[in-house]
């Protein structure tokens, strides 16, 4: 290996993929459809969420194509609504929500925190069913002609205006609901229950910290959503309003409810992102992470503060002046925590080692992308400049840049950092660093000129827009082209590593998680016997004398 | 919860040691199963909570805003029939508690009996509230098109009532239609409740087939504890609607 990196790869002409694995064990369709084994759950939902992630891909594709010309020349403006709508539900409900704690979270807590699996490994099982039965709904959905209320399901609109699929929408997300909620709560007694010896709490991975917090949100957000869908059902249904203002309802306490949820769902979307990051960051700077406990906090602090900022999505909807002021400064502090993880990576990256393998380049752009993302929402929590900004599209971009340059980069990132665990091979680093890098240009590409628009004023949710729009709009669309090559790149390149891959062995990464001192693949109950922990987290000191003696006992 | 406990539990691994048959594989211990499966459910409950939260919401944001209305519709629920489910639901959160120490204790026919006992009142919970139910079925106090608010324009039309509440005024016109806000929140909320109830009875129903083949009184009895768990929180939830629904309004 070239100097430069710090991945040590076995001897190739003898290094082979252990014959008993997660994998190998038990053969046939049945097998996995009825396992109990977190790690074959997590590679189900790697399965299912990167089909959706493509079904949402290819819608956003078809807005970007709408937009490329200021008149509505592809598609009539009813299909626009429901491709733009269809579009934030999938990647919403689908991908974002369940993908980092679902598959790398499902796949990484019980190693991590050394355990055989899971509290609830049942309970895990239905989550996935849950998820698939949710996602078939809106797969009907899209395919009967779909839904064009935004992904918010604003009333009255969705109550009374509209007559498009609301019903069943709103109980594919009820449903998927539910297997988030399982799985929020599986994390929660398996990281409060399940620990090996010596793992104390401030022993655990920052990973597991980020995913606590990020269950926590899910346990007690998630349940508001279905009741408000439930509500929204039964107004439909029964035709009675508690949010439609023409039959005495209140359209602002739907406001309310719902984002009572999707305020906090946006965090459960980014937190177990972060984790990723701090992973990441420590293992390719050779360095515990800076602040530990400040890092760990802070994901609590952001899942506590993220229940009280709900309102500032709702500053232009009639809401009270002293709520806006109260809301507006909440939303500034809760800008605090996620800084202090900012501050601290980068703390971390000073006078480390630092490599820049794939997941490394890709925690690089996240921590760009999503700075920039954060301090948007400071403009966006201002009341004053909120008034102008809101329903435009530089709402869209902030929140693309948190959501697709926060969580987006930190899923690939620790899809690279975790693939050589979770299949036993490497995926082939030059091509992945390039499509890190192409994913990072084609991202700024399609999402900064929408700042600028937004700041002109061009308001979101629209299928045509005045000509002078049109030059970002041209740049935005051509970025979109990019950033599409950038995510089709990985789905090439990791299958064909499946076969193909060089042999990872153990520990490529000279990482410290407890993850890595098992087999890869892992087997099924993770650990030969059950570690104990009698080291820090990222100990790399402990590492290294634990490599001395194995090569002295080998020697 | 502690470290202490956890450390525990792997240092009684290392022995590799029988266990009892229903210890699930990926647990150490009996004792690190149970505590894990109860933590669940006291997590699930608190969902739960979250879930009627928004319900519970709803209506004292809707009671604030129709406050007459709310009040003259809740006078048309029958505190006597509120009170008995709510002494039936009590009587069986005993009879379920009375279960749960049966298969603590290793009791097969008591667990059976007290069971059995826990669905009949359940079962009676259920049909005190069909009655109520059809009663507003036959005032056309169901939401939805045949709705009549015809006890409320005018009060002394629906004598019964009117004998309770003399003082009731009749309603504006545009108010007396809010009522049909208040029963539409009345049947969510006891309709989501009484759905509760429907699970429960059927995991009643499956807990009495296994508790008589002896499933429950071997030392496991997890299962059970955790329903109890679940059967009392039902229980809680219709304390807060009996006080909200029909309490609320009575001076």
């Amino acid at each position: 290996m070239s100097a430069g990196t710090i991945v040590s790869l076995p001897d190739q002409s003898t290094a082979r993929i252990p014959k008993m694995n997660f994998l190998t064990r038990e053969n046939g369709l049945l097998s996995w459809l009825l396992t109990g084994d977190h790690k074959r759950i997590a590679t189900l939902y790697l399965i299912s969420i990167t089909f959706f992630f493509f079904i949402g891909g290819a819608l956003a594709g078809l807005i970007r194509l709408e937009l490329l010309t200021p008149q509505t020349s592809l598609m009539a403006a009813d299909t626009y609504n429901k491709v733009f709508t269809m579009h934030g539900i999938i990647m919403i409900f689908f991908f974002l929500v369940p993908s980092v704690p679902a598959t790398l979270g499902n796949f990484l807590i019980p190693m991590m925190i050394g355990a055989k699996d899971l509290a609830l490994p049942k309970v895990n099982l239905l989550s996935w069913y849950l998820y698939i039965i949710g996602g078939a709904m809106g797969v009907y959905v899209m395919a009967t002609g779909g839904v064009d209320t935004g992904w918010t399901f604003t009333t009255p609109l969705s109550t009374h205006y509209v007559n498009t699929h609301v019903i069943s929408t709103a109980l594919a997300a009820f449903i998927a609901g539910f297997s988030s909620v399982f799985t929020g709560l599986n994390f929660i007694v398996t990281i409060h229950k399940m620990r090996c010896p010596g793992m104390t709490w401030f022993r655990l991975p920052l990973f597991v910290w980020a995913n606590y917090a990020a269950s926590i949100l899910m346990v007690l957000g998630t349940p508001v959503l279905a009741i408000t869908l439930v509500l929204i059902i039964l107004e439909r249904t029964v035709g009675i309003g508690v949010f439609d203002p023409a039959k005495g309802g209140d359209p602002l306490l739907f406001q309310h409810l719902f984002w009572f949820y999707s305020h906090p769902a946006v965090y459960i979307m980014i937190l177990p992102g972060m984790g990723v990051i701090s992973e990441v960051v420590s293992t390719f700077s050779r360095k515990r992470v800076f602040g530990y406990t400040a890092v760990a906090f802070s994901s609590v602090a952001i899942a506590v503060f993220g229940f009280f900022v709900w309102a500032h999505h709702m500053f232009i909807m009639g809401i009270s002046n002293y709520a806006a002021l109260i809301f507006s400064l909440l939303t500034m502090l809760v800008a605090v925590p996620s800084a202090i993880k900012i501050f601290n990576w980068t703390f971390t990256l000073y006078k480390g080692s630092i490599t820049f393998e794939t997941p490394m380049l890709y925690a690089f752009g996240f921590m760009g992308l999503f700075t920039i993302g954060g301090l948007t929402g400071v403009f966006l929590g201002t009341t004053g400049t909120d008034i102008h900004l809101t329903e435009t599209y530089f709402i869209v971009a902030h929140f693309h840049f948190v959501m697709v340059g926060g969580m987006l980069m930190a899923f690939l990132s620790g899809m690279h950092f975790w693939w050589p665990k979770w299949t036993g091979r490497m995926y082939p680093e030059k091509i992945s660093q390039f499509a890190a890098v192409v994913t990072f240009i084609g991202f700024n590409f399609t999402f900064f000129p929408q700042f600028i628009l937004g700041m002109l004023g061009m308001p979101r949710r629209y299928a045509a827009y005045p000509p002078e729009f049109q030059a970002l709009n041209v740049f935005s669309t051509a970025g979109a082209s990019i950033l599409g090559v950038g995510y089709l790149l990985p789905i090439l390149y990791l299958t064909w590593s499946l076969k193909y891959g060089a042999v990872a062995g153990n520990n490529p990464w000279q990482a410290t998680g407890l993850e890595w001192q098992t087999q890869s693949p892992p087997l099924t109950e993770n650990f030969l016997e059950i570690p104990v922990m009698d080291h820090e987290a990222y100990d790399y000191e402990w590492l290294e004398k634990q490599q001395e003696k194995e090569v002295a006992s080998v020697g | 919860m502690s470290d202490s406990t956890t450390v525990a539990n792997g240092a009684a691994a290392e022995a590799h040691h029988e266990h009892p048959p229903y210890q699930r594989h990926h647990f150490e211990t009996v004792d690190q199963q149970f505590d894990a499966t109860n933590f669940a459910m006291w997590i699930f409950l608190l969902t739960e909570i979250m879930f009627f939260g928004g319900l519970f919401t709803a209506y004292l944001i809707m009671r604030n805003w129709y406050y007459p209305a709310f009040v003259a519709a809740s006078h048309q629920l029958q505190i006597g029939w509120g009170t008995a489910n709510t002494v039936v639901l009590i009587a069986s959160s005993f009879t379920m508690a009375m279960g749960v120490w049966s298969a603590e204790t290793r009791r097969r026919k008591s667990l059976v009996l007290y069971l059995s006992l826990t669905l009949l009142f359940g079962l009676t919970f259920l049909g005190i509230k069909g009655i109520e139910w059809h009663e507003k079925w036959e005032k056309h106090h169901i939401p939805g098109e045949h709705y009549s608010v015809q006890s409320f324009v005018d009060p002394a039309s629906d004598v019964e009532v009117h004998k309770q509440y003399p003082d009731d005024k009749p309603l504006q016109a545009d108010m007396a239609q809010k009522t049909e806000e208040y029963f539409f929140l009345y049947f969510a909320m006891t309709g989501m409740h009484a759905l509760h109830m429907v699970i429960g009875i059927g995991i009643l129903i499956f807990m009495i087939f296994r508790a008589r083949a002896g499933a429950y009184t071997t030392g496991h009895v997890t299962f059970v504890e955790n329903f109890g768990l679940y059967w009392h929180f039902v229980d809680i939830i219709w304390i807060y609607l009996f006080a909200l629904l029909y309490l609320i309004s009575r001076h």
